[in-house]
């Protein structure tokens, strides 16, 4: 039985840029152990090095958490569908993580300056 | 102050003036505002942070409502690769702060509401001193640490915070911590590690999507201020832009949650770059490390005839703007996986935009046992300007 696996865009690359797939499994385990394998570059972005599921990625069966159902064995059903739900930042620069970006901006008005000033 | 202006200045407070009357009359016409949620409008103070991709509507359609006060905090400068996206600025004001380009198109487009600026980075210093004016907090950054730092700030003084988040083509939108709602650590107790998720600047993003996301906050602004319909707490939002699809998913309150939760442990703002596993950037060194290339080097060797590998690791998309001739393209995302195709006994040289995603692929390479490798520095860009400007920087 294959239960249908929506992929975020932040994870396609690794999932053969599919932002769906179906996948065989009885809980949310097989199928995500079934998807991994299937795409191995994945298994790294939804799971640490200790094998467990990453505090930043959310498994969702339909509109529900995994963490308030049965966590890795919730079970599934052909109708059901599993949602990976990583966190995502984007926005704009501002704040204690942005000079990282704020460097790769300032070369870019560095480059906007001197252009001007040709 | 003479009784005649204090009681004109109560006036302006608690009654709109015919100005504000007629330029809010379709609100005022309509039930569910009316001239008690337009006052309501006009006593609210909102305070977003970052005047970027989702500040920009925000910050417009809460100036168009008649929101009375708008604090927007932002350190950034306007530049050309903003304005695909960040609508409240222009042409014009590239070159000059984002508040500054900010506080005149919003003064021009309401100049019936007070505007605040703080160009400052947000910190944990700042932050509850900051908030603390406020009646709502919009999140607009693009960092994990200062979402946390957001959302921490926003549990311990009780003030909602409305979220929204983006990446490429699909964004997120929730309202957290308000009274009995969750909070952002309740939906993600953790970061992820630094380098696994791209940010906008390296991953890009679809520039009307922060548009929709950023009026989706805007919206959960305008009710939770007039305390009608339905507000997002307790529910993500999740939008795909390509396959033009809206999902909800149900948040809960983590009971284990570490700032929210009945035995929290975290009670003061912490060091959320720390938390975030990012170490400050040091200062450029001087000089260039030996696994580095200057772009005229890069040249010079291709002017030399010399035998070299030249690896260009972005995306097939970027390459149709611009490439360096006689360059093997494998995206970041593959080089794992087609390690194979290159021969670590050949000199390779990997570039990308500018340099960043290029310097990951050759700390994977080093590691896999490259030895003859660099990374061209500065990238695309750097080529641009220091080698052929006939290449497009983007």
């Amino acid at each position: 039985m294959s239960v249908k696996v929506i992929i975020p865009a932040p994870l396609r690359q690794y999932a053969g840029k599919s932002d769906s797939v179906l996948v065989d499994g009885q809980t949310v385990d097989e199928v995500l152990q079934n998807l991994t394998e299937r795409y191995g570059d994945l298994r790294k972005h939804l799971y640490s090095d200790e094998g467990k599921l990453r505090s930043f990625v959310n498994i969702y069966r339909n509109d529900e958490d995994i963490r308030y159902l049965d966590k890795g064995s919730t079970a599934v059903k052909e109708t059901d569908v599993l949602s990976i739900v990583p966190s995502i930042a984007g926005g704009g620069p501002v704040g204690p993580g942005a000079p990282a970006m704020a460097g790769g901006l300032s070369l870019l008005m560095k480059a906007y300056c001197e252009r001007k000033m040709r | 102050m003479n009784p005649i202006t204090q009681f004109a200045a109560e006036r302006k407070t608690a009654k709109l003036s015919n100005d504000e009357i007629l330029r809010y009359s379709r609100h005022l016409i309509m039930p569910e505002v009316g001239m008690e949620g337009q006052l309501k409008l006009k006593q609210a103070k909102v305070l977003l942070i970052g005047a970027g991709g989702l500040g920009a509507p925000l910050g417009l359609y809460l100036a168009a409502a008649g929101v009375g006060k708008l604090g927007l905090v932002d350190f950034d400068v306007v530049d050309f690769t903003n304005l695909q996206r960040q609508i409240i600025h222009s042409t014009e004001t590239v070159g000059k702060p984002k508040l500054q380009s900010a506080r005149d198109r919003l003064s021009g487009l309401n100049p019936h509401i007070e505007i605040e600026t703080y160009e400052t980075a947000l910190s944990s210093q700042n932050a509850l001193g900051l908030f603390q004016d406020y009646d709502i907090v919009a999140d607009g950054t693009d960092n994990f640490p200062t979402r946390y730092l957001v959302n921490d700030a926003c549990v311990l003084l009780g003030k909602p915070n409305v979220y929204g988040s983006i990446f490429r083509f699909e964004g997120q939108a929730s309202v957290f911590a308000t009274q009995d709602g969750p909070c952002y650590r309740c939906l993600y107790p953790e970061p992820p590690p630094p380098g696994l998720v791209p940010s906008c600047a390296e991953g890009g993003v679809l520039g009307i999507l922060p548009g929709l996301i950023g009026v989706v906050q805007a919206t959960e602004v305008v009710k939770l201020i007039m305390g009608n319909g339905t507000s997002l707490a307790g529910r993500l939002l999740l939008y795909d832009a390509l396959e033009m699809k809206f999902r909800e998913l149900k948040l809960r309150k983590d009971p284990e949650c570490p700032i929210c939760g009945p035995n929290r442990t975290i009670h003061e703002l912490i060091d959320y770059n720390q938390f975030c596993g990012i170490t400050p950037e040091p200062p450029p060194p001087p000089g260039l490390t030996e696994f580095e290339l200057d772009p005229q080097d890069v040249k010079k060797k291709m002017d030399r005839k010399d035998d070299f590998f030249l690896l260009d690791v972005r995306e097939p998309h970027e390459v149709e703007i611009c490439t360096i001739p006689g360059s093997h393209l494998i995206p970041l995302g593959q080089v794992t996986a087609r390690v194979n195709e290159l021969n670590s006994a050949d000199e390779i040289v990997v570039y990308c935009r500018s340099g960043k995603r290029s310097g990951q692929a050759v700390e994977f390479l080093k590691t896999a046992g490259f030895r003859k490798v660099k990374n061209m520095r500065g990238g695309i860009l750097a080529w641009s300007d220091e080698v052929d400007p006939l290449v497009p920087k983007y």
